[in-house]
Order: structure tokens, then sequence, then C-alpha cells
């Protein structure tokens, strides 16, 4: 199992609501976000090419916030999804430095918190909450090793591209273009 | 005489009053909500309670279920799978609507402006001192100017409660700023075309169309969820989008062609897209034959509306005009040239709505799939009641004699009624303004002010306190959307539907829903004959009760979809008879004529800006509603405040930094009340600055939205107002861009 996002530019509008539907469903505490927009724009007026974004943790195979973090707090679980057990965090930052995508902030709780692919949801076949609200059905998520989950499907019949893909992380969330 | 007193009505800051030690000693006052428990924790939806609501954030009224934690605390609010409206995906201000609840900020307790050792101050007083007030100052208008001297202002969902008392009272005398100040130019436009208005949601087939053209409609910063659903829908199937817009908009950057218009010329371009497919033998021969009144008037009329004339006033070129069309008429009857919503632009929006009216007939899409969808609404039936009384003048006394396609009260007209200059004899002498904050929605503020002082009463039913409250007599609390009934939505749409709202809390502090509140007031003035229901689950069970359904069932189902009664599309060459003069849609307009106004949209050349100015542009931002808002927590930590936009080639010359603070001031001399930071940005054409409404608050009691950004409402001075339904246009206003305070300057 390879659980990873898929994200449309041709149909996100930057509306936010998947970082709100994250913060309330994960009681996100406010002034915090674990997932976030990025707007690009292009050219000089009138020629111009704008694209929009809604990013997060990228759950990559390759994890140097895993690797670095000297406790045992990151760690990956089932599916691929990279998590942080609030307990055995220091707060060290080695984890927010080694990132990068800028995906983890330090919780005023004293601890390293980010995305977790609402691993409470998808434990129950849901979708991630951003994904089950997006207006614009521009997120989608899924099994990477299931042929007919929605991501394999759009994978296969889009083109795609990934977030810094020189880090060498080997990013799970494909933004579609 | 009322309006007369020595006191003043001026504003009063809330906060004045909060301080004694009433307030605080309130434990309730004190308890900060913990907004977010301290170890962050998703919610457990099997130990979850859900409760049905629509959505109050904004007029698209989305159905969804509120989430209670195990704790019982609102936690999140999620959209209903059978709601047309959010197909259960509910947009940020929804998904953030649970900021409203929780937001501190928000009116408390009732309040009376009393005066203290010669000041205006709040008294915060009981319920029935608050209702008693009203009531016998009702009562004492009703006697000495008659009951139509009460008017309603009010855009809330509870404003139905408020409608039928002062009905019930004597009075017809009701606006809505989203009329007046938003879509009745497109209403006016479509009555004046098809005889019938557009309404809400607006009937256009997204889902199924080819070919989309928006006219400064920026849908997916505007987040009207079903339309943005469908319009999503429509890139994925690769229709064609063409969006008009001096701004390079989001929809813009997602659009086959872009016209980066010059502001105010966009009649003629549309008068040359008329042009293109008459001259060009472009349009749905058949359909218009069978359908439409007034072609040969009309191809006569755009003659020398070439596409070559209208690049010279519009800066659009040709090629792209002509594309443009094509592009429509492939799609043809598949295509939208969408209505807009907030047309009031430059005082001819009606005239500019008539010719996209006209543009959609001669593409043979009005009723067809892809293009516009005949919708249908359930009919919700009046619980039993006495007759109303029959007032002896309404608004229409007011209005209808200048504005002649008025459809409903306009709001700018009801203010000018209430002024002390006003010699005729249909005078406003009280208000009721519920869920509305005026000094932001209409232009002209020193206007209201004006009628303000000069009122008998003025009642605010608001949760929030906004930048009209501190003007009231008399402050009510409404409780908010998450803690109350309200009446039954049934709006348009492809299936008849309706949807409830019940509470999921109990109202914090000591807020009141609104249907409380009208019916309080009416056994106060002894009008409890029109309600005669005790609470209003039972008001709500007959009415449900009537429409197949019970109170009980909606409890679990929120929303309910009826079969379809009518049809959707028109059948291959149905006859049909359309409600205007000719039954026919008229390209020529009869009703117009012998009203006296043009029967066909003509181009006029508007002001252009004066060297050193810029047209303010203003628009929305898709987590943020109006200036309803801008205090929410969630939707705060989103968007904060407002940016200027600004054209690098202006930044450059005017010597501004990114981020950088400016102020504004207007051609009236009208000066920001707060900076606004600067957004450089090639999005935005050199000739215009750009903001999103709904920031610049001057009310302190806003702890988050104060000061934040600046306020386009106040820059709004200029007003072209629409000789044919009395809008208030709003677009031709220039500003200058200031690097230091000039206030201090004065100093």
């Amino acid at each position: 199992m390879r659980y990873a996002m898929t994200m449309d530019i041709k149909k996100c509008v930057g509306c936010s609501d998947c970082v709100v539907a994250c913060q309330t469903e994960n009681n996100v505490p406010s002034g915090y976000c674990r997932d976030w927009i990025v707007e690009n724009v292009d050219g000089t007026y009138p020629n111009l090419e704008m694209e929009i974004r809604s990013e997060r943790c990228n759950h990559c195979d390759d994890t140097p916030c895993v690797r670095t973090c000297p406790t045992g707090a990151s760690h990956v679980i089932e599916g691929g999804i990279v998590k942080v057990t609030p307990a055995e965090c220091i707060g060290c930052g080695a984890c927010i430095q080694a990132c990068p995508y800028d995906a983890r902030y330090f919780h005023p709780d004293g601890y390293v918190d980010k995305c977790t692919f609402c691993d409470h949801r998808v434990a129950k076949g849901q979708d991630t909450a951003c994904v089950s609200v997006c207006p614009t059905h521009s997120l989608a998520f899924g099994d990477l090793d299931d042929p007919n989950s929605p991501v394999s499907i759009l994978l296969r019949n889009r083109k795609w591209k990934v977030n810094a893909p020189e880090a060498g992380t080997k990013p799970q969330v494909y933004f579609l273009i | 005489m009322g309006g007369k007193k020595t006191s003043r009505r001026d504003f009063i800051k809330i906060s004045a009053l909060g301080a004694g030690g009433l307030a605080l000693a309130n434990p309730i006052l004190n308890w900060v909500p913990s907004f977010f428990p301290k170890e962050e924790k998703p919610i457990d939806e099997s130990k979850a309670k859900k409760f049905p609501t629509f959505c109050e954030i904004c007029f698209w009224k989305c159905a969804g279920f509120t989430y209670l934690n195990e704790d019982g605390k609102i936690q999140k609010i999620i959209g209903n799978e059978n709601d047309p409206h959010s197909n259960g995906r509910f947009c940020p201000r929804g998904t953030g609507g649970v900021g409203m609840y929780y937001d501190n900020d928000r009116l408390k307790t009732p309040l009376l402006r009393v005066e203290e050792k010669g000041e205006n101050v709040f008294k915060k007083v009981s319920w029935d001192e608050a209702l008693d007030f009203i009531a016998n100052k009702m009562k004492k208008i009703s006697k000495q100017f008659g009951p139509e001297s009460m008017a309603l202002l009010y855009h809330a969902s509870s404003g139905s409660y408020f409608k039928h008392l002062l009905h019930a009272y004597g009075s017809s005398n009701i606006a809505k700023p989203s009329y007046a100040q938003c879509l009745g130019p497109r209403e006016a436009g479509f009555v004046a075309t098809y005889g019938t208005s557009v309404s809400s949601p607006e009937p256009v087939d997204i889902k199924n169309t080819q070919c989309l053209v928006l006219i400064g409609n920026h849908v997916g910063e505007n987040m009207h969820n079903g339309y943005v659903q469908e319009v999503s829908e429509a890139i994925d199937r690769g229709a064609a989008i063409i969006t008009v817009d001096p701004r390079f908009s989001t929809i813009a950057s997602k659009s086959k062609y872009w016209l980066p218009i010059k502001p105010a010329t966009d009649l003629a371009l549309l008068l040359s897209w008329i042009h293109v497919l008459i001259y060009e033998d472009l349009y749905d021969k058949k359909y218009v034959e069978k359908y439409a009144f007034g072609l040969e008037e009309l191809k006569l009329h755009v003659k020398t509306n070439t596409p070559e004339w209208a690049y010279s006033i519009t800066d659009i070129k040709p090629e792209l005009i002509r594309n443009a069309a094509y592009e429509m008429a492939k799609a043809s009857p598949a295509v939208i040239v969408h209505p807009g919503r907030h047309t009031t632009w430059y005082g001819d929006d009606t005239q500019r709505t008539r010719a996209i009216a006209i543009l959609n007939a001669l593409l043979g899409s009005y009723g067809r799939k892809g293009g516009w969808y005949f919708p249908e609404t359930k009919e919700v039936p009046e619980y039993p009641s006495p007759a109303y009384p029959h007032p002896h003048w309404s608004w229409q006394d007011i209005t209808k004699p200048t504005y002649k396609s008025a459809g409903t009260g306009i709001s700018n007209d009801l203010i000018k009624a209430s002024l002390p200059d006003n010699k005729s004899e249909h005078k406003i002498k009280g208000w009721l303004v519920v869920g509305t904050d005026l000094l932001s929605t209409i232009p002209g503020r020193d206007i209201t002010i004006k009628a303000i002082k000069n009122l008998d009463l003025f009642v605010v039913v608001d949760t929030m306190p906004m930048e009209i409250t501190g003007y009231a007599d008399v402050v009510l609390p409404e409780c908010t959307y998450l803690e109350r009934y309200d009446d039954i939505r049934s709006n348009q749409h492809r299936y008849p539907n309706i949807a409830l709202r019940m509470p999921a809390a109990e109202p914090r502090w000591d807020s009141k829903p609104g249907w409380w509140i009208a019916r309080e007031l009416a056994i106060r003035l002894g009008l409890q004959d029109y309600f005669k229901w005790e609470n209003v689950e039972e008001e709500l069970d007959w009415k449900f009760k009537q429409m197949g359904t019970s109170l009980a069932e909606m409890q679990k189902i929120g929303v309910k979809v009826y079969e379809k009664e009518k049809k959707l599309y028109l059948n291959e060459d149905e006859d049909y008879f359309f409600n205007t003069d000719t039954g026919k849609i008229e390209l020529y307009s009869l009703d117009l004529e012998t009203k006296g106004y043009d029967p066909m949209p003509k181009y006029t050349a508007h002001k252009q800006p004066d060297p050193g100015f810029y047209r303010l542009i203003y628009g929305r931002a898709p987590m943020h509603t109006f200036g309803r808002t801008s205090n929410n927590p969630n939707l705060v930590d989103l968007k904060s405040e407002n940016e200027l936009w600004v054209n690098p080639k202006i930044a450059k010359i005017l010597g501004l930094e990114p981020s950088q603070k400016v102020w504004l001031r207007n051609q009236d001399k009208v000066v920001s009340s707060f900076p606004i930071k600067v957004r450089i940005t090639e999005r935005i054409r050199h000739d215009s600055v750009y903001m999103v409404h709904g920031f610049g608050k001057t009310n302190k009691n806003l702890t988050r939205a104060y000061g934040k950004g600046a306020n386009d409402s106040e820059l709004i001075t200029n007003i072209k107002i629409d000789p044919i339904m009395g809008g208030t246009g709003m677009r031709e206003n220039f500003v200058e861009i200031l690097i230091t305070n000039p206030k201090q300057e004065v100093i």
C-alpha cells in the first residue's frame, strides 16, 4: 500500500477551504496550518500565466525528516504516511531544517506538527478532510498500489509534476498539469 | 416632534458600556472558549452528534451538518451530499462558520441608547426593557405618521420573520441592499428581455456548457459554491471559458480567452459581439425567428458597432473580439453569457445586462441544454394568520415614478425618504435593520448617517458589532445560525428542494433567535394573531407537513429534493410564451420604450481617470463574505487584511515597495481611514487599482478586524444611479495613492 495525493492545478482556485477544513478536522491551533496555498504569476500584463497550488507534507518515500529525528518521534506508518509522536518529540527542530518543503511547524505546545494525511479518516476508508471538502474537486487521494484508486487513474491519464524533485525525496503529492 | 430632541445620535463605541461591573461579573463573558483543546485531537465522528443547518455566511445558503465533538462543543460543519447548493462540499467560509459562533466579539446583550451626563451611552438592558421600548416607539410612529413610516432593511435569513412582522404592522417598506447595491440591474435587464428575472442561484447550465463567458465575474474568488463546482467540472470537460476583466482574475488564468478590457467600456464590447453574430450570420436563426422580437431593429442599431469600433474604446484587439464571438457561436446553444451578480457599476447597468441578455438570445441559449435551464422552486405555505392590513402607501410610491423598472424596494430610496429635507408625504421615521451593515453596503455613508440622525427609532438586529451598530437606539443581539432555527430554505434549482436549519447549541450570552425577537415584538404590538404558534418548531412542523414531510424527518435528513413538475429545457420547436408584451424574447424592449428608456442598449462613454488617479476596482476573496467575516477567527487566519493591487509600472513611477503602507484619497478628497499595504502585481491594469471589499473596519469592538486594511465603501462617494431601476453604480471612483498620512500633514 502506498498512499498519495494529486492536486489539479488546472482547477484549483486557491480558495483555502483545504486549510480551514484541516484546521477544524484536526484541531490545528489558530494561527497555524498544516496545508497552505501558493500562487505563482509569470509574464507581464496582459501576457500572463498563473498557477495556484494547495500544498502540504509530501509524505516522501525518502524522508530526510525521519532520518534526522534524534528521538524517533518522526516516523513512517503503513502506507508511507509520515507522522510525529508528540510525546516523543523534544522540539529540536532538526526535521524542520531537513524538510525541503517547509511542511512542518512548531506547535505552541512544544512539539513539531504536520499533515497526517488524516490517517484517522483514511483508516476508516474516508478521504482526507481537505480532499473531501475541496469544492473544485482539485484534490484526490488514494493507494498507488491499487490501479483503480482515483490517484492511480489520474496519474495514468494526466501529465504531472512534483515539487522540488531535485531534492531526491520522492514526494508523493503529485501536481496535475 | 420626534427627531428634534437635544440628544445627538452619534456613533457609540459599545465597549464603553461593557466596562461596567455587571458585564465582568458574568462568568460566561469571561469564559474563553477552549477553541482548540491543548492536545490536538481529530474529531471522532462515531462519538460526534450532528444537526442539520444551512449556511448563513453568504446568500448561497449551502446545507450541511454541524458536528459536536465528544465534549458537546461545536467543532466542524460539513456539507450535506443531497444538497444541490453544496453537493456535500462547503466553501472555506462555510467550513469556517464555526468561527462565527466562537467569536467573543459578538453582541452579547440588548443595548439601549441613553443620555448620561450629556453624553450618549449604551446601557445594557433586559430583553423586556428593549422590546417594550421598541414596541412603544413603533406604536407612537404608527399613531403619528402611520405604520408605513417604519421601514425594514435586511439581509439575514431571519429577515423573513421581521418581514411578516412589518406587514402585520401595516408597512411594506422593505428593502434588501442586495437588490439596489448588487444584482438589481441584471434582474431588470432580464425582465425587460425575457419577462423573467435571473434570481438565485442563477439557472445557468454550466454543468453541460461548452462555452462560458464571464463579464467581470470573478468566479473562484467569489465562492458561490454550486457555481464554482460546476465551473470546475466545465474545466475538466474542456469547455472554453472567456473572461472579460481588467484584472487577471483567478478565472482569467483558467480561460481560453482573457480580454483585458479598459474599465467602463464593457457595453461597447458586448455591442460588437452582437454585431459580429448578426452581420457574420452566426446567430441561431431558427431560435431567433421563433422566439425573439426586434431582430431587424437590432441589426440596424448595431450596424456601426464593429470590432474595429470597439477596439478604439475597449483596448481589445478586433481579432480577439472576433475569435471570442466565433467560440460562442461554435458552442451555441450550449453557451452561457453569464449575467453576473454584483452588477451596479456605472449607472447604465440595466442596459449592459440587457446586452448580455440579448447575446444569450442570439446564441439560442436560453432554455437550452448547456445554456439556461428553467428552474423550479418548492412553494412554502404560509402558516395560517389574518390578512395583512393594506398600507396607504409603499416603497413603490417613492421609487416607481422615477425608477420605473425597480423590482423590489430600493434601499437607497428608503434612506432618501428618511432625510430631513424630504418634503413629500411619504416619510420614513423608523428603521429596523436586520443582519446588514448599511454603512458598508450602501455607498454615500454621509447620507445614511444624516438619515439615521433624523429617525425617531433605529433598531439594529445583528450577531456582531458592525459599523452601523453604534448609531442605533436599540441593539438586539441575535444568536448565530448555529444556535437557531430559521425559516425553511427554498430556492430555485434544477429540482425543487428545501432545507432545514436547526440549532446545534444554546445561544451564547443573552443572544436570541430572530424569530423569537420578531414574535415578542408582535405580541407587544398587539399583533399576536399573526404569530399564533408558541415556538418556531410548531410553525416549521406545520409547514413541513403541508410539504409532505415533517420537522422530525427534516431533523434527520436536512434536505429534501422533490420531483420536477416542469421541464428543464425547451423541447425542439416547442411553442413557448415569454412573459413580455409580445410574448417573445424582446431584443427590442417595448416595456423599456413605453417607460421612456432606450429600447436597445447604447454605448455611452464613461469618465476615465485624470492623471495621478486610478480607478478603484473592488471584488471578493474566496475566504470572506462582504464585510461580514473580517472578524471571524478562522477566516482571519486565512486573510486578515486586504491589499492594494498596483501595476509594477505604476509602483515604479510612485516609488512604491511591496507591502508598503499607503493612504488613498478619492476625487472628492475623501481619505481612507486606515492605510493599506501595497501588492505590486502584473495582474492589474496600469489605470486601475484593486482591493478586496470588506476590510478597514472602524469599530474597535471588532478586535481582529479593526484598522486592518482599507474600506473601499468609504471611498465610493461618486454614485451613478441607474435611471431604470435605481441601483447605485459604484465603479466611477478614482483614487490617488499617498505615501504619507494626509491627515497628519494637516495637523
